[in-house]
């Protein structure tokens, strides 16, 4: 049979189709043309023009946090590909599955320092799982497999985003086309198994122990290991505490939910983890903002750590019984060998500690309390939005406010912080999923960083929601300069902010305001009816409300602020 | 032992690509592993390179570093080199500066060390020397007592002794 010859750009949207891509977010430029003109004659891609090339990694990534599939951007060579760097760090720092495609330089001019010419595979290599420079003729010949091979690198072990710079001439150029051979790509590897010796050895440890707690992270989330973890906990009656990454891994109203640790998580989840003499880690990675004082953190606990990056065992915290597997199957693994545990008085100890020390803010500013205005999200919407968020005290009153029931509901650029991310996430994860209601909750600082995918969301017809917890300060560094820094306020000061209202009209999406805590619900209820295009409230809430509880970065759980009881806040 | 600082060897076999040096030497910056020194050769096979990397740290951080190579999709294999019997050598050149009068004395030190004189010019003198770090460390420090006018050393190589690796 003679080989069929096709152009590069259309065996890269050929293997888009063998790998389920239906839309990708991109934007053109010179480079890339070679891609659009192949596209205009693709009938089952989509591409969305996002305003922005990061507006177009992020809402890749969302996609994939909540769809479970590769998310897939594009921009064009040099800036177009620089824009892009954010979102690859984003989408890196938490192992969202990724593949970004970015034109490139001809062949001929690569190194030249050519026009639009950037060295993206070298800006990129430590923000990506790995990438590819399309210029040696062995990459050429073997094209489409390369291109397999991204997607296959993006989810298998821990998952990334994969990038592929492709110059102008090799995507406009001949390729032979080549059908698909998974077992064959550069790279394949079965999936480890966890060693029989290890699961025993962890059936064990939870079968003893006295004061077991689970902490799941993000491994959970990209796994799909919920049910698993469920069955763990309750099967043997262990409190799970979740991080940020696995909000909605475990269900948060759960009795057994112990809700999220850390700096800002909930005091009861911290001083579970303290006090454990057992922690069963499942793909969780032990970050600084969980630890703090990595020597005083859970020190009695023995650890069991499952996590499908082998690196991540024993990188920060040292395990009894490491476990470098999926999380779903080792969990599923564990289930099966773990006999039945009672319920025991550790876990009525901290069902108290867990009333006794609930989340609580003090509403008594004269403006309302943005907490409350989570809580009225909440419950207006039934605890069922998929979440996106921006950064700042906003996420983390998301985070606390918020519970949610279910896995890929939640966006938020946790390893990495990134302002910004929250709304291109919203416009990601409604093309992801239409039917859900979707929910960025924002600070008034980071939804000025992408702002323009406003305009992406009223061309779709996207009916987000952008709640705008309006303090009129980059609020986390300003809590940070009132607690560390003697309230010496430093270039925090955000008068001067746009009016959101007649910002949202002019991108013709709706624009609401709401300043009083009588209109909460009316507001948000009247956002909710809006279906055909985005709608952004401006709630104006107190100016110096402060994330509680908190952990000083470095310290541990000893040095806790709690929430403030009543009257005794500053 | 484990817990102690010390020069560690680990060789890293990757494929033959564009950039794979970058990859390598910048995942061990970024990550704040420093490099004491670096082989980097070709192998018995003609797509695998192999470097040799030196690094001062303890046994947890050796494994945490070998860990973290093998992630990079061009690394094919990461031998640690801490626990196995092996032979290593490095290749020095070292040029010294010697009045004539010198040249004898000069001469039966390289003897000692098994060095070869491999260059003579006006005033200069090139050593050649093969051998493991401490011994080469040990005849520079006795170069030091003439006038070293450069030098250059290959970065230490190694092989598991025997059938192994
Ligand atoms: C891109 C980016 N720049 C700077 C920061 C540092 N930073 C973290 S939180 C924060 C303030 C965010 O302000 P706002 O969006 O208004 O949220 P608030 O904390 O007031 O809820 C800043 C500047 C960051 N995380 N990301
Ligand atoms: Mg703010």
């Amino acid at each position: 049979m003679s080989q069929e010859t096709v152009s590069g750009a259309q065996a890269l949207l050929r293997v888009f189709e063998e790998e389920n891509v239906d839309v990708f977010f991109g934007y053109p430029g010179g480079a890339v043309i070679p891609i659009y003109d192949a596209l205009y004659d693709a009938e089952n891609i989509r591409g969305v023009l996002p305003r922005h090339e990061q507006g177009a990694a992020h809402a890749a990534d969302a996609y994939a946090r909540v769809t479970g599939k590769v998310g897939v951007c594009m921009a064009t060579s040099g800036p177009g590909a620089c824009n892009l760097v954010t979102g690859l760090a984003t989408a890196y720092m938490d192992s969202v599955p990724m593949v970004a495609i970015t034109g490139q330089v001809k062949t001929n001019l690569v190194g030249m320092d050519s026009f639009q010419e950037a060295d993206v595979t070298g800006i990129t290599i430590p923000i990506t799982k790995h990438n590819y420079l399309v210029k040696e003729p062995y990459q050429i010949e073997r094209f489409p497999d390369l291109v397999r091979e991204a997607f296959y690198l993006a989810q298998n072990g821990r998952p990334g985003p994969v990038l592929i710079d492709i110059p102008f001439d090799v995507s406009a150029g001949p390729i032979a086309w080549a059908e698909r051979n998974i077992k064959a790509l550069d790279g394949y590897e079965e999936p480890q198994v966890p060693a029989e010796a290890d699961i025993d050895r962890a059936a064990e440890l939870i079968e003893t122990s006295e004061r077991p707690v689970i902490m799941i992270g993000g491994g959970v989330a990209s796994s799909d290991a919920h049910e698993e973890i469920r069955e763990l906990a309750e099967k043997c009656n262990i409190s799970v505490v979740h991080t940020l990454m696995a909000k909605g891994c475990f269900p948060e109203t759960h009795e057994l939910s112990m809700g999220m640790p850390g700096m800002h998580g909930m005091s009861y989840a911290s001083y579970a983890i303290q006090n454990a003499d057992l922690l069963i880690v499942i793909g969780a990675r032990f970050d600084d903002r969980i630890t703090g004082d990595l020597s005083r953190f859970a020190p009695d606990a023995d650890v069991i750590h499952v996590d499908i990056d082998p690196a991540e065992i024993d990188k920060v915290r040292p395990a009894s019984v490491g476990i470098a597997a999926d999380a779903k199957t080792a969990t599923a693994a564990i289930n099966e060998t773990v006999g039945r545990r009672e319920r025991g008085e550790w876990e009525d100890h901290l069902k108290q500690f867990k009333t006794e020390h609930a989340l609580a803010y003090s509403d008594e500013d004269e403006l309302m309390a943005p907490q409350f205005v989570v809580e009225k999200l909440y419950e207006v919407t039934g605890g069922e939005a998929i979440i996106t968020t921006e950064v700042g005290q906003n996420q983390m009153w998301a985070a606390q406010y918020y519970p949610l029931e279910e896995p890929r509901r939640w966006c938020s650029s946790g390893g990495l912080g990134t302002m910004g991310y929250g709304h291109p996430a919203a416009v990601g994860a409604q093309i992801g999923r239409p039917d859900d209601l979707v929910v960025d909750i924002a600070g008034d600082g980071s939804i000025q960083m992408c702002m323009q995918e406003l305009t992406t969301g009223v061309i779709h017809n996207l009916p987000y929601k952008i709640i705008i917890l309006n303090n009129s300060y980059l609020g986390m560094v300003r809590q940070w300069q009132d607690m560390f820094f003697n309230k010496r306020y430093s270039g925090v000061d955000l008068h001067g902010n746009p009016d959101f209202v007649k910002l949202a009209e002019a991108h013709g999406a709706v624009g609401l305001r709401c300043d009083e805590r009588e209109s909460v619900v009316e507001t948000l209820e009247q956002a909710m009816e809006v279906e055909d295009r985005p709608v952004m409230v401006d709630f104006i809430v107190a100016k110096e409300e402060n994330v509680f509880p908190m952990i000083p970065a470095g310290q541990s759980f000893d040095e806790i602020i709690e929430c403030p009881i009543g009257d005794d806040t500053e | 032992m484990t817990e102690m600082e010390m020069q560690r060897t680990i060789s890293v076999l990757v494929k033959n690509r564009p950039r794979v040096l970058a990859r390598v030497a910048g995942l061990f910056a970024r990550r704040g592993f420093n490099i004491d020194s670096l082989a980097v050769s070709t192998t018995e096979s003609e797509a695998i390179s192999r470097m040799t990397v030196a690094t001062t740290c303890d046994l947890p951080t050796l494994r945490q570093i070998a860990k973290q190579v093998l992630k990079l999709h061009d690394v094919v294999r990461v031998i640690d080199h801490s626990e196995s019997n092996i032979v290593e050598r490095e290749l020095c050149l070292i040029k010294v500066e010697v009045e004539r009068g010198q040249r004898a004395e000069l001469i039966s030190l390289c003897d000692v060390f098994r060095g070869d004189i491999v260059d003579i010019g006006n005033g200069t003198v090139m050593v050649q020397l093969v051998g493991d770090k401490d011994k080469i460390d040990a005849f520079v420090d006795v170069m030091a007592d003439y006038e070293i006018a450069e030098m250059v050393r290959s970065g230490k190589i190694v092989l598991d002794r025997g059938g192994q690796g």
